[in-house]
């Protein structure tokens, strides 16, 4: 049944493990942390609303409490809920551009030479600073001239020659950012057999949650459940994306904070190392251009949320010749759109600070993530060059002239 | 011996002596109170904190009815800071009387309560986890009193204006001359140390207890100890108080109170010698949660906090009729005029609801006594906290450095004392308890200002320990720093921690089961395993460690 209502904060402990695990209760004092504001504050507001704190602003909805947390408290989704529904609404022409990846996307692909090269100029950073609070600081990822969408529609292979298809959610990053790492899960998927579709998606919605536009988000819920779940009887086969965050949110966002119900396609999704793991402990042979490489494997929270990361390991130590190295845990602060913001990039810099200084500290080639967001992040932190894992595996099943080595 | 000369000896802290205490502070008649425990820690702090409309009485008793709707219409002027002013609904389940939903706006319009039938549908818009299935809903203007900071604000005030409340002073025996009462010999339960406190009159509010103080004088005074059980939940499940539409019986009521909502009650008669160990009982906890579950379904999957259990009052109004004369309404026995001896005068019966009138009746006496003809002014004064409505928001502006809810459950807490309490340092807004968001300054204002002397009284004045942790995870905060403030030394300290505990134990016991049982688990292991609390080294605490007993 779904849950109308969260009230997991009933079963808290007061362990406080969840807080020691924050990293921006770690980061700032103006943050009392999780267990402050989610399951002790939850029980202060559903007593009087205008307990609601200012502080919860604060909270990047990363979730490491929740993965931290022994009683399954919803804590960041109780955060979440409560700072939409208790907060009186502020809109930000700021918040509403970062919120709406997809129109952004639009026009950022569509203009992407002009919009390239304003979001990179010193002037244009300046106002932006200055009027809209995005820290100038902080470098834009660039727009691809065109989308993977397009590129889909027009060269994408025909499915139907593999034995088995798969429906694949790419997300805003790849259609509108990086078409690339869409090619490369094409092809890593069409080396193992499985062909692929992809539907009329919206954004998962993630970073409207982030900012206050849940009405809208609870709309594209709707649109990519009934979208993904026709696509899926279609193909017969399983949903897969690489974004580790758009799989957070199609399987536990729209039934958490969206209440929708995604029972259509809840069993189906897999976060695509999931997918690929037993294939290719079955297929090692499609591995077949070894990868020589140094990499730091940085695990985006979501992922580790979702129990994924093991999956994500186990695909990269298949890769022959490359040499993986696991960091410690750590949050890099980004955490989508929160370290765009003014006011809050100063803690998304300090909560990155260790990560940055552990990948150092490998001296690698390359660092690989599953997370977009995070990539940005540690090629701001870091200067070094940050690949998606499904990336390494393209190399390697392509091999040749594909590979920067 | 140690003598304390004053006009009026009051025994017994609960709302009564309280609001006695104040009244006579108002009427310039100096007074001093004992309490033999905490100040509520009687009945007054074992209620549901109903601020009764009268609508439950309106039906079987119109003239305590009468009382309750003119008392709250004061109470949530003069004492607004300890009100919410919530409403209450009467709801008529399937196979309830709906006749008596007619019967009850009628005596509602005998009374002078207002009391209106409305919508079903807007019942369950006002109470969105009723029970969906209710056919019939009535309106009454109930609301809810916290007992604990109503008695707290009656001896503040009273403090402020002279007088003296001593806790943990226990009166035990009458100071007699000839067929007058002339004052009481006391004994202090922390210090053991011993005295008197002579007076003109001497004012036995000791509520259940009175009996006893009449027998000091060799006198006997019937009363009929009912006992009833609550049983409180983790959060609030419902906004305004939920009463069921038909007679008084067990199981029928659910009160907001705070943070939590509260489970009432059941009546049973016990002896009068079991009134000072009560118990609940395991059927009465089936009981509770099976009728509070008729009303709110969700209640089953709530965790429940504690349980605790109180004693009605009640005094048989004409001896020999059995029991069944017993008269809920308040009873002032002139014990001059009853047994021929002076100076002594007896309240007994009434509810939280009347304290206000009480006090006034015992007041008028005692000012008639000694002739003094100044007039009750408790009717219009406000208590410390309630002088005018200060919306919560706007509080929480003055304040920089602290989360808006720890300064507006300050707020709500302390009424306009709030400046009191959180103003000054900023180290008054370390937080001490994170369930209730009680800070180092609340513990230090109830320690300097309100007289706690021990953990457990400190949560009568902070809620400090009432949230889901019952403590577990703030009691040793709070005992470090009330050694720290002074308060106690490290030694008492470390006893106070243990009772503590095993005060939190025994109402944590009735409801030992799922999350409840993991918190207590999880407490144990703290206090025992990590700090060593009961560790066998030999020390005091080896034996009080409560958790010991857990199965
Ligand atoms: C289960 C239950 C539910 C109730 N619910 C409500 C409700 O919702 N609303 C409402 O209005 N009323 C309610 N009442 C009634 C209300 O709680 C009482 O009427 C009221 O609290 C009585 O206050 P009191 O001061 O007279 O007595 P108490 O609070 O009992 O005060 C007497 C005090 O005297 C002290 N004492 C005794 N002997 C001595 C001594 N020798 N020396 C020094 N001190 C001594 C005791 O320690 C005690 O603190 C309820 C009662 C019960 C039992
Ligand atoms: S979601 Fe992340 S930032 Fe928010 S409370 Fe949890 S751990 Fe802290
Ligand atoms: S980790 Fe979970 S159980 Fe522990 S304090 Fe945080 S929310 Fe409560």
């Amino acid at each position: 049944m779904i849950e109308l209502e969260n009230i997991s904060f009933d079963h808290c402990l007061k362990c406080t493990v969840c807080t020691v695990y924050c990293p921006v209760a770690k980061a700032t004092p103006l943050f009392p942390g999780p267990k402050q504001s989610g399951p002790d504050a939850e029980r202060l507001r559903i007593k009087n609303p205008e307990l609601v704190d200012d502080s919860l602003k604060y909270c990047s909805n990363c979730k490491r409490c929740e993965t931290a947390c022994p009683s399954d408290v919803r804590i960041a989704d109780i955060i979440q809920a409560a700072k939409w529904t208790y907060w009186r609404r502020r809109t930000r022409p700021r918040d509403f551009l970062l919120a709406h990846t997809d129109l952004m996307g639009f026009w950022g692909t569509a203009l992407a030479g002009l919009v390239n090269r304003a979001a990179g100029a010193g002037v244009v950073r300046y106002l932006l600073d200055i009027f809209v609070k995005i820290p100038k600081e902080r470098p834009f990822p660039k727009y691809s001239t065109s989308t993977f969408k397009r590129w889909f529609r027009d060269h994408g292979p025909d499915p139907s020659v593999h034995p088995d298809q798969a429906v694949y959610f790419h997300g805003c990053y790849v259609n509108y950012q990086n078409p690339g790492l869409g090619r490369d899960v094409v092809d890593v998927l069409a080396a193992l057999g499985v062909g692929v579709r992809i539907t009329n998606e919206k954004c998962c919605g993630v970073p409207l949650i982030a900012n206050g536009y849940l009405d809208r988000a609870r709309k594209h819920a709707r649109h990519n459940i009934e979208g993904l779940a026709r696509a899926a009887d279609q193909a017969g086969g399983p949903i897969v994306t690489a974004s580790s965050t758009c799989a957070y949110a199609l399987m536990y966002e729209y039934p958490g904070i969206l209440r929708q119900d995604n029972r259509a396609i809840a069993d189906r999704i897999q976060y695509l190392t999931r997918f690929l793991a037993p294939r290719l402990a079955d297929r090692p042979d499609v591995l077949k251009t070894p990868v020589p490489l140094k990499v730091a494997y940085h695990a985006p929270c979501h992922l580790a949320r979702m129990g994924g990361v093991v999956d994500t390991v186990e695909v990269l130590r298949r890769i022959p010749g490359l040499d993986p190295r696991l960091l410690h845990s750590e949050c890099c602060g980004i955490s989508g759109t929160y370290g765009f913001k003014k006011e809050l990039y100063p803690i998304a810099q300090d909560v990155g600070a260790d990560l940055k200084e552990k990948i150092l500290a490998v001296k690698p080639d390359l660092v690989v993530t599953d997370c977009e967001t995070c990539a940005w992040q540690i090629e701001f932190l870091t200067g070094l060059r940050v690949v998606h894992p499904v990336t390494l595996l393209a190399w390697s099943v392509r091999g040749g002239a594909s590979s920067p080595v | 011996m140690k003598t304390i000369e004053t006009q009026v000896a009051i025994i017994g802290g609960g709302v009564t002596g309280a609001g006695t205490l104040r009244d006579l502070a108002l009427r310039g008649i100096p007074a001093v109170l004992v309490e033999k425990g905490d100040l509520a820690s009687g009945t007054s702090g074992r209620n549901h904190g109903l601020l009764h409309s009268g609508s439950r009485y309106a039906v079987g008793d119109p003239e305590s009815a009468r009382e309750c709707i003119a008392e709250s219409r004061v109470l949530k002027v003069i004492a607004r800071h300890t009100v919410e002013d919530t409403g209450g609904l009467f709801v008529t389940l399937p196979g309830d009387d709906p006749g008596y939903a007619d019967r009850l706006i009628r005596a509602g319009r005998d009374t002078g309560i207002e009391i209106e039938e409305i919508p079903v549908s807007k019942a369950l818009r006002m109470e969105p986890h009723l029970n969906p299935a209710i056919t019939r809903a009535l309106l009454a203007p109930d609301a809810t009193i916290d007992p604990f900071r109503l008695t707290m604000a009656n001896v503040l005030s009273a403090v402020e204006h002279g007088q003296q409340a001593l806790t943990h002073v226990e009166a035990t025996s009458l100071i007699r001359e000839g067929d007058r009462v002339a004052g009481i010999l006391c004994r202090d339960r922390k210090t053991g140390e011993r005295f008197a406190i002579r007076s003109r009159m001497v004012v036995n509010a000791a509520g259940i207890w009175g009996r006893r103080v009449c027998q000091m004088a060799n006198l006997d005074l019937a009363m009929h100890p009912s006992k009833g059980s609550m049983l409180i939940i983790d959060y609030r499940v419902n906004r305004v108080v939920i009463n069921r539409s038909r007679p008084a019986s067990d199981g029928d009521i659910i009160v907001p109170g705070d943070t939590v909502s509260l489970l009432g009650t059941t009546s049973r008669t016990v002896d009068y010698d079991a009134i000072d160990d009560l118990r609940v009982d395991d059927d009465e906890i089936d009981v509770l949660l099976k009728d509070a579950e008729n009303l709110i379904p969700r209640i089953s999957r709530t965790r429940a906090l504690r349980a605790y259990a109180g004693v009605r009052p009640l005094l048989a109004a004409s001896e020999g009729k059995d029991g069944r004369e017993i008269s809920r309404g308040l009873v002032l026995i002139d014990h001059e005029t009853r047994d021929g001896l002076a100076g002594l005068v007896t309240m007994a019966g009434g509810k939280l609801t009347t304290y206000r009138l009480m006090a006034e009746k015992l007041a008028d006496y005692v000012a008639e006594r000694l002739g003094v003809n100044r007039p009750c002014e408790t009717r219009q004064a406000p208590l410390p906290g309630s002088e005018k409505p200060v919306p919560i928001r706007r509080t929480s502006k003055k304040f920089t450095g602290v989360s808006e809810s720890v300064v507006g459950s300050t707020h709500y807490r302390h009424g306009e004392r709030v400046h009191q309490v959180l103003g000054g340092e900023k180290a008054n807004f370390a937080l001490v308890c994170e369930c209730e968001m009680v800070t180092a300054g609340e513990v230090r204002y109830a320690i300097k200002t309100l007289g706690a002397r021990d953990l457990i009284d400190l949560r009568r004045r902070t809620r400090l320990g009432m949230g889901p942790c019952q403590g577990g995870l703030c009691a040793y905060r709070a005992a470090g720093l009330m050694e720290e403030l002074g308060a106690v030394d490290a030694d008492t300290a470390l006893t106070m921690l243990a009772e503590f505990l095993e005060e939190r134990y025994k109402g944590v016991r009735p409801v030992l089961w799922g999350d409840g049982m993991r918190e207590m688990e999880f407490i144990y292991w703290l206090y025992e395993g990590l700090f060593g609390l009961g560790a066998g080294d030999g020390s005091q605490t080896e034996t009080q460690a409560p958790e010991r007993d857990v199965p």
